[in-house]
């Protein structure tokens, strides 16, 4: 009874959101705030029972895990922005949770976006055994790297052999880049709108098997 | 004859109803029927009992059949927070008719065990124990473990009650970390020295980016028009580099609207990112000179779900018809519904965002689109403020110890190739040496 229930709406809701490829209307609208506001309920009882009860109510309740009153009480300062004399209090968890961010971002970025990405940069070009083609694939992968490197140069002007050429080269890298990406998220889209289709010809209206 | 047949199909819905809910009813009970009687739960408690893991509802272990795993070694991890162990255990010595180990754990002491790790036969004896957050391992506890071979039919054969060798303990140093640090040192200290080098007013080039120049342009459109300009700061967390670099220029676009008195409009999916933004926006029209000008709805949280986020987007632009459209941040698969969106409704659109997979989207529907660091170094520009001009001109020198790092390793790639001198083939060595493991 509730698949049948279910099924339907979730058919219903379906046509309603793509009723939008035609026009902004009020099935959409109604979609829309459904939506927004089912979801905004999920995720506070989500929000409750993954993250508050199990990591800082039920292991303070039980005892022994005092230190989380100091986290706990640093999130409840959120709260203070509805008080607009004390509003200025949300600013320490604030000023807390974006300056730890930065400080364990900045290692991680640096060994994987710096590091790594230069690791497999200087691979060498040849080694005994390798085919032309790949040795080919290493030195485009290379030049290409370099050349994309120079486009993102902001403190010299693209002008002469070296920045003007590299930039140039660079940007043509990068845009032959996207076309690739662009292509393969086509393909994971197109696999989301069947499976969209597949519900609704197979599970609600049975058409096909 | 009318009421009839009104009367007809609706009996014959009440009556599928109410078939559908008996049919359900029926099958819940066939189901509960069909559950056996937990074993566990049922059969007295003895001494041993109390040693099964009680969370994961473990029956009671079968008569002797197949050999439980030997000794267990547990080791303090190198090099971490002390927050994992080294778990491994010895095969048993037939390992005839063994699906899979299970490793259960539990503080010494303690009553009820935690199943921490499944390893399947043949696969490796050695696993990091306190991966899971769900079973976490904490500082200076010290652990019992208990490992079970099982067979196909999910039958546990356990072996003794081992207490682990080491507890775990954390770190100051990460050894294996010596080459980031460097690399983060000369990041840091190229962006001070240019940093130091712009305060005492040295002019330093920025080239122009389309998509920057184009912000004031977008903004006076929407004061023309008489529009709202609609800025979304991505969809990350305040974590996001992305969301700190949208947040930053945010509060360059908002104190433009302030100065213009255009409205604004900032939907944010993450709390925290909504907090800052409306601290931002807030700021900035104080900045302008305009306080009594900001509308504290301008900035407001939507939800977090994501796709949910989107269709709420969706719905402002077409019904509020912003003017200009402000992508900026972090995006994922939504990027293309809301910019072929924004496409529709006419609005001039100014994307940017690091994310590669997203990036063509951007390209492809919106008129500018910033592309990754451009969107870090948009700050820069918007505010001319020597600081970041140093900051931007820092992360450049960076990039041409990486160029000429490449470019040392390619001729010396090409030398070698040519030559094949034991000279050459030191020096690279030696240039690869700070950086490949």
């Amino acid at each position: 009874m509730y698949d049948v229930i279910g099924i339907w709406a979730g058919a219903f809701f379906t046509l309603a959101i793509y009723s939008f490829l035609y026009k902004e209307n009020p099935i959409y609208r109604l979609a829309e705030h459904l939506v927004v506001g089912i979801s905004l309920g999920y995720g506070i009882a989500v929000t409750y029972s993954n993250v508050l009860k199990p990591r800082l109510i039920d292991p303070v309740n039980s005892g022994g895990h005092w230190i989380l009153v100091i986290p706990g009480l640093m999130g409840f300062l959120y709260i203070t922005r509805f008080f607009p004399r004390i509003s200025w209090l949300s600013r320490y968890p604030i000023a807390l949770l974006m300056g730890t961010s930065m400080g364990v971002a900045f290692p991680l970025t640096m060994k994987a976006a710096v590091l790594r990405q230069l690791e497999s940069a200087i691979i060498p070009l040849y080694r005994e055994g390798m085919s032309w083609d790949v040795v080919l694939g290493s030195v485009i992968m290379l030049l290409g790297t370099l050349a994309a490197l120079i486009y993102f140069f902001f403190s010299k002007p693209h002008k002469g052999p070296f920045f003007g050429f590299g930039s140039r080269i660079g940007i043509w890298v990068i845009m032959l880049g996207f076309g690739a990406t662009f292509g393969f998220t086509v393909m994971g889209r197109i696999s989301l709108l069947i499976g969209r289709v597949q519900f609704l010809l197979s599970d609600w209206l049975h058409l096909i098997k | 004859m009318r009421n009839c047949w009104i009367g007809v199909p609706v009996l014959g819905i009440v009556f599928l109803l109410t078939s559908l809910s008996w049919a359900q009813q029926s099958d819940a009970v066939d189901r509960d029927m069909s559950v056996p009687p937990d074993e566990v739960t049922e059969k007295p408690v003895a001494d041993d009992v109390a040693l099964q893991p009680v969370a994961e509802r473990i029956p009671v272990e079968p008569s002797r059949g197949l050999a439980p795993p030997g000794a267990i070694m547990v080791k303090n991890k190198e090099n971490d927070a002390g927050d994992q162990l080294v778990v491994s255990f010895e095969l048993p010595a037939d390992t005839t008719g063994i699906f899979a180990y299970r490793i259960y754990r539990r503080v010494s002491g303690e009553k009820d065990w935690d199943l921490v790790k499944v390893v399947a036969a043949g696969e490796p004896t050695e696993f990091i124990d306190g991966y899971d957050p769900e079973f976490p391992v904490m500082p200076g506890t010290l652990y019992e473990y208990r490992i079970a071979s099982v067979d196909p039919e999910g039958n546990e054969y356990f072996g003794e009650i081992q207490v682990a060798q080491e507890t775990p303990h954390g770190e100051w140093y990460h050894t294996g970390k010596t080459k980031v640090l460097i690399a983060c040192a000369i990041f840091m200290g190229l962006i001070f020295f240019y940093f130091n080098r712009a305060q005492r007013g040295v002019k330093m080039y920025l080239r122009p980016i389309a998509g920057i120049e184009a912000i004031d342009e977008a903004i006076g459109r929407a004061t023309e028009m008489g529009k709202p300009v609609l800025y979304v700061p991505g969809l990350s967390d305040i974590a996001d580099v992305a969301t700190i670099a949208s947040l930053t220029i945010l509060g360059r676009v908002a104190k433009k609207v302030a100065e213009y008195q255009t409205p604004l409009m900032v939907p944010n999916r993450d709390p925290i990112v909504y907090t800052v933004a409306e601290e931002s926006v807030k700021q900035a029209y104080l900045e302008a000179g305009r306080p009594d000008a900001y509308d504290p709805d301008s900035v407001f949280f939507l939800t977090t779900s994501q796709f949910a986020f989107v269709a709420g987007v969706n719905g402002i632009m077409m019904r509020e018809k912003p003017a200009t459209n402000f992508y900026l941040g972090m995006f994922w698969a939504e990027s293309l519904l809301l910019a072929e969106t924004g496409s529709l409704s006419g609005a001039i659109q100014i994307a940017g965002t690091d994310a590669v997979t997203q990036l063509p989207f951007f390209i492809t529907t919106c008129d500018y689109t910033l592309i990754g660091e451009e969107l870090y170094a948009a700050s820069a520009y918007l505010g001319q403020e020597p600081k970041q001009i140093g900051a931007l001109k820092g992360q450049d020198a960076c990039k041409a110890i990486i160029i000429t790092f490449i470019t040392a390793a390619l001729a010396f790639g090409v030398l070698d190739l040519l030559f094949k001198s034991d000279l050459v083939e030191w020096l690279s060595n030696f240039l690869a040496s700070p950086i490949v493991e």
